[in-house]
């Protein structure tokens, strides 16, 4: 199994009662909230902890992109990955993903990660997602086209990426007359492509097809709805006649270790807390605006929307499998388990999350490298 | 005076609109949430009019044709849609969303209409009066600010959510979202072509109107200055349900001077 260490890079200096108070940390909450002093330490504290990971021995290190939230302070992963990218040398850099629809030139999308792959030698993972629904509010991009120009801009990414340049692309959303890539990127045919999504059949059917066979990943789900979407995501392979590679399958996961399962929840709970009931929330509004998933989704939404939208204990995160926590034992033969059920190939964990500190960060990291990750790389 | 349903293939698009009374031709284009039943001011226009009420493309009961991307289409649709049913002389009525809509058939086309009345139409931005965010504010919050008098709005809240109500309101949703997210129920070009609305425009406004603020239809005075700018006392976004009789007056009135 391939391990990655995930970052969301939160704004976790943030003034609970403020978010608890606006509803929401997305889209309204008020930027004065956000203190560029504290950023800063911030910033280059998640870095030194992705850092840390190669030195750990994670295989992969993971940033994403979040819009305008203290939820997470990469509106750019290029920028993160960049910076990871010069100071790693053995360690794969996963961006998970660049939100296509958002961006106004998938080419400047291609171009990037390329850059990154030429500049890591080859160790950039790609992912692409649409960006979450609350980000079509904040950017004003279209959500009922967000299906649309997400396949059109991954289209021309791709094509960029691999046909010899310079060509021209028609197409409804994006149109270049010369589509000419300076670097092309390093690794051949291109980088791999993730596709983290918190499941849909659209989603599934699409990155399962044999033209592109792309590494799913579920994110942030009970545990439950995670082996619901990978068993969907295998049995749509075989509908397509193959068989789905574990490495076609990932799971994206928060995770604490402590040296005994009390002190594990002791020590979480109220990190854990802050990230699932106030960073996480948002209401239903924003989180599925018109288009962005079927109106059919959005109705199974609507049914479970007291589930969804409301607060949860650690102790009932535990229960649902929506975070792990434990000692090292108690962690290992859970992934043991679920691995032993879903035969996912990479694990994507969050050892940081809310706003767990420093310092339980770290100690975090390194029961999980130690004490965890030998016996799960081994599977 | 009863409102018969029809159906009609228009450019690919099965059309469902109401249709009631005698007189010159009135097309009312609803807006954002539909028309999903017969109102009163129906009813009352109905004795001066032949009311025709359509579900636009992608609302109501009407098709979701591939084509709906724009505002645009929806104007050249209804152009069709006008020869179709060899309508002349036709006094065209839209609120909010639909009053955009008549604006954007007068823009390409005149010849069909003899007036317009636009009741707080979407459409145009004035500095200083943003809409409310429509695709953000819970329903039920939605729903209080359509209303000046919150009498109205109780009646609607009052009223079951059925599966097939969520269903058409979903769907109203979605179209509205396709139509008017970006730039937010506004068309950036529209000011350019106003001067070629060649026929007598009344714009209609609700003082309180918590949707698309009355400022909006000052802008559309300075924008259309031939137009005249009726302004209802104590009326939200919805003049033709809470100022029903002088609503109707009104158009009767300007429509048949």
């Amino acid at each position: 199994m391939q391990i990655v260490l995930f970052h969301l890079m939160p704004y976790a200096d943030l003034d609970l009662a403020e978010g608890r108070k606006n509803g929401t940390v997305w889209v309204t909450l008020p930027n004065r909230n956000f203190d560029p002093e504290k950023g800063h330490r911030l910033y280059n504290r998640y870095l030194d902890e992705l850092e840390y990971g190669e030195a750990l021995g994670f295989d992969v290190l993971a940033v994403n992109e979040h819009h305008q939230t203290a939820y997470g302070l990469m509106p750019s992963p290029i920028v993160t990955a960049s910076a990871l990218a010069r100071r790693t040398k053995k360690a794969k850099i996963a961006i998970l993903g660049s939100a296509l629809p958002l961006r106004s030139h998938p080419l400047m999308v291609a171009e990037e990660h390329a850059m990154i792959d030429v500049i890591s030698g080859g160790r950039l993972i790609t992912g692409f997602v649409r960006g979450i629904g609350a980000e079509y509010h904040t950017f004003g991009v279209n959500p009922t086209f967000s299906h649309d120009r997400f396949h059109e801009a991954h289209d021309l990414i791709v094509r960029a990426w691999t046909e010899p340049g310079p060509f021209a692309f028609h197409g409804h959303h994006y149109n270049v007359q010369y589509v000419n890539l300076w670097p092309r990127p390093y690794q051949k045919p291109h980088p791999p492509i993730w596709i983290p999504s918190q499941g849909s059949k659209e989603t599934i059917d699409w990155a399962s097809h044999p033209d592109r066979r792309y590494t799913y990943l579920q994110t942030f789900s009970p545990v439950k709805v995670v082996q619901r979407y990978l068993k969907s995501y295998r049995d749509t392979c075989a509908a397509y006649g193959y068989q789905a590679e574990d490495r076609q399958l990932g799971w994206a996961v928060p995770v604490y270790v402590g040296e005994t399962d009390a002190s594990a929840r002791a020590e979480a709970k109220q990190h854990f807390e802050a990230f699932r009931n106030v960073f996480v929330k948002m209401p239903l509004e924003m989180l599925l605006p018109p288009g962005y998933t079927s109106r059919e989704s959005l109705k199974n939404v609507m049914k479970a929307k007291a589930q969804m939208f409301g607060d949860v204990t650690i102790e009932q995160a535990l229960e649902l499998g929506l975070f792990v926590c434990g000692s090292a034992e108690t962690v290992t033969k859970a992934f043991e388990g679920y691995w032993g059920e879903m035969r996912f190939g990479n694990l994507l964990v969050m050892c940081q999350f809310g706003t767990l500190p420093a310092d339980l960060t770290r100690a975090n990291m390194e029961r999980f490298a130690r004490g965890v990750m030998p016996r799960l790389k081994a599977l | 005076m009863p409102f018969t349903d029809h159906f009609i293939e228009i450019d690919g698009c099965r059309t469902h609109y109401r249709r009631g009374g005698k007189g010159s031709p009135l097309v009312f284009m609803h807006g954002a949430g539909g028309m999903p039943i017969v109102l009163p001011f129906m009813e009352k226009l109905a004795q001066r009019f032949d009311v025709i009420v359509p579900d636009h493309p992608g609302y109501g009961q009407s098709g979701e044709p591939e084509w709906l991307e724009n505002i645009h289409d929806v104007a050249y649709f209804y152009l069709d849609f006008l020869a179709r049913l060899e309508l002349e002389r036709v006094v065209l009525v839209g609120n909010s969303m639909g009053g955009w809509m008549a604006m954007e058939i007068a823009v390409r086309n005149t010849a069909p209409i003899a007036s317009i009345v636009l009741v707080s139409p979407a459409g145009v931005r004035a500095e200083g009066a943003e809409p409310a965010d429509i695709f953000l504010l819970p329903q039920e919050d939605m729903t209080r600010r359509l209303f000046h008098d919150q009498r109205f709005a109780e009646a609607r809240l009052a009223v079951p959510e059925t599966p097939e109500s969520i269903d058409l309101a979903l769907k109203n949703r979605h179209t509205t979202a396709r139509l008017a997210w970006e730039p937010r129920l506004h068309d950036p070009m529209l000011p350019k072509w106003l001067h070629r609305i060649d026929v007598p425009v009344s714009i209609v406004w609700g003082a309180q109107d918590r949707i698309l603020p009355v400022g909006i239809g000052h802008e559309l005075k300075r924008l259309l200055p031939k137009a005249e700018l009726k302004i209802f006392e104590s009326c939200g976004h919805l003049p033709q349900v809470e100022k029903m009789e002088e609503f109707c007056d009104h158009v009767v009135r300007f429509a048949c001077r």
